[in-house]
């Protein structure tokens, strides 16, 4: 069990309801943009609510680029991202225009579609992740589980890191893993008992 | 599939949580921190909590106790009350709300929903319409301003077009009447909006959300009948799942 982990404040939303669900598992997680937090961490989060433009321009502001690139793909240092944290790890994203990512994972997040069907969006609300290959952040958890997922743009990515599959209209990627990194499009702290054993589960992962 | 929702809705006053009956005659169901605790152990899908404190009497938002309620909340979350600028918006969600309501600064300034949706993004934002029947017509209706010569469906429209990423669609008269939603009213916005309609205002028993549902809600929101009869938020999903629409059971 980790006691050592970071939620990283870029300024893009719900940071305090990720370190309450981290308190919920008896982990002090600090909310903090210090680059030396940053590395002396044992865990990194990126959370964040917002648009994928205004997320990489908050990161490249802090100059917290290198730095969690550094210690996520160098250092392998398991990783967790939420919505918007899971959005900035990919090449591009097309939010309010084109804007390059972090380019962690092979992916590009685009706008659901919802012009076949009708479909509101954004999708709000709860909905069923189906899992893939494996990941540990799911164990524990029954498959077909409701999460809350609340997002207008989807990650679109290559099979093999893909975790999680959620139906809205087409089937979408609601998780993946590569590596050290798990990253959800629904919000584990928002989920109720599921989502916070899906942190338990992080807490739980060897550093 | 996405999951209908069923949604506590309650009034914040005097640091004490309301129930009110057609927006009058206030009776209180509880501290609010107990309250909310109570409503995440029932596992209920999603809280809104409407502080008339700040909405009525221009009270400052209350971030202490937005603070309290958070902390008890492991679902999203959703503050409405007295939101006027981006800076009352950032208060509310620092605070730990997920969503903020706005209704009065969205009617007399529709500009205002396009700025926090541009800053917050849509999801974070919905505008909640009041409705009152006038000679047997839908109007808009305001705590401050009173009825207003506008089709609540006109409004939610221009409310989408300005970024508004939910309605939470109130009746006055059916709200706290338990005598069942206004399903007249949610015909009319059937299929006719892009963002989700959570309506709101007179459940009295469990079918009262499968007709709303049925006649077009996305999400029903409800009091009374959670604090003034048997039945409990996992009692209304049933009678949804028993007609066959999608909620969540855990």
């Amino acid at each position: 069990m980790s006691d050592n982990v970071v939620i990283v404040d870029y300024q893009m939303g719900n940071l305090r309801s990720v370190q309450k669900a981290f308190e919920f598992n008896q982990c002090h997680a600090i909310i903090s943009s210090d680059h030396d937090d940053i590395k002396h961490a044992e865990k990194i989060v990126l959370p964040g609510v917002g648009s994928f433009r205004d997320g990489m321009k908050n990161l490249n502001n802090l100059g917290l680029i290198d730095v969690l690139s550094q210690e996520v793909v160098q250092n392998k240092k398991p990783f967790l991202g939420i919505c918007l944290g899971m959005h900035l790890i990919a090449n591009t994203g097309y939010e309010n225009g084109q804007t390059s990512g972090l380019s962690w994972v092979d992916a590009e997040v685009i706008r659901l579609d919802s012009t076949s069907k009708n479909l509101n969006i954004p999708h709000v609300g709860w909905n069923s992740v189906s899992y893939k290959n494996h990941s540990d952040l799911y164990s524990g958890i029954k498959d077909n589980h409701d999460f809350y997922f609340v997002h207008s743009y989807h990650f679109k990515t290559t099979e093999d890191v893909v975790s999680g599959i959620t139906n809205y209209g087409i089937d979408f990627v609601s998780s993946i893993k590569k590596d050290n990194i798990n990253a959800f499009q629904f919000h584990p702290e928002k989920s109720q008992a599921a989502g916070l054993k899906i942190i338990e589960n992080f807490i739980n992962v060897e550093a | 599939m996405l999951k209908h929702r069923v949604i506590p809705c309650v009034l914040l006053k005097d640091w004490q949580l309301v129930k009110s009956i057609s927006f009058g005659s206030f009776r209180t169901i509880g501290h609010p921190t107990s309250t909310a605790r109570i409503y995440n152990a029932r596992n209920v899908d999603e809280l809104i909590v409407l502080d008339i404190d700040a909405s009525l009497n221009g009270d400052e938002i209350n971030a202490e106790i937005i603070t309290d309620i958070a902390n008890e909340c492991f679902m999203p979350l959703t503050i409405g009350g007295g939101i006027n600028t981006v800076e009352d918006i950032y208060t509310v969600l620092n605070a730990g709300a997920d969503k903020v309501s706005l209704n009065s600064a969205a009617l007399k300034n529709p500009a205002f929903i396009r700025q926090a949706a541009d800053v917050f993004g849509s999801q974070c934002i919905v505008c909640s319409i009041d409705v009152k029947q006038i000679d047997g017509e839908y109007k808009v209706f305001n705590q401050q301003q009173g009825v207003i010569d506008f089709h609540p469906l006109d409004l939610a429209k221009q409310y989408q077009e300005n970024g508004a990423g939910e309605i939470l669609l109130t009746s006055v008269e059916s709200e706290g009447s338990a005598n069942g939603y206004e399903l007249e009213l949610i015909k009319l916005f059937k299929d006719q909006l892009k963002i989700p309609i959570i309506l709101n205002g007179g459940m009295g028993k469990p079918y009262d959300a499968v007709q709303a549902i049925e006649n077009g809600a996305d999400a029903i929101a409800a009091a009374y009948i959670f604090h003034f009869s048997q039945w409990t938020p996992n009692d209304i999903k049933l009678a949804l799942s028993e007609h066959n629409i999608p909620v969540r059971f855990t």
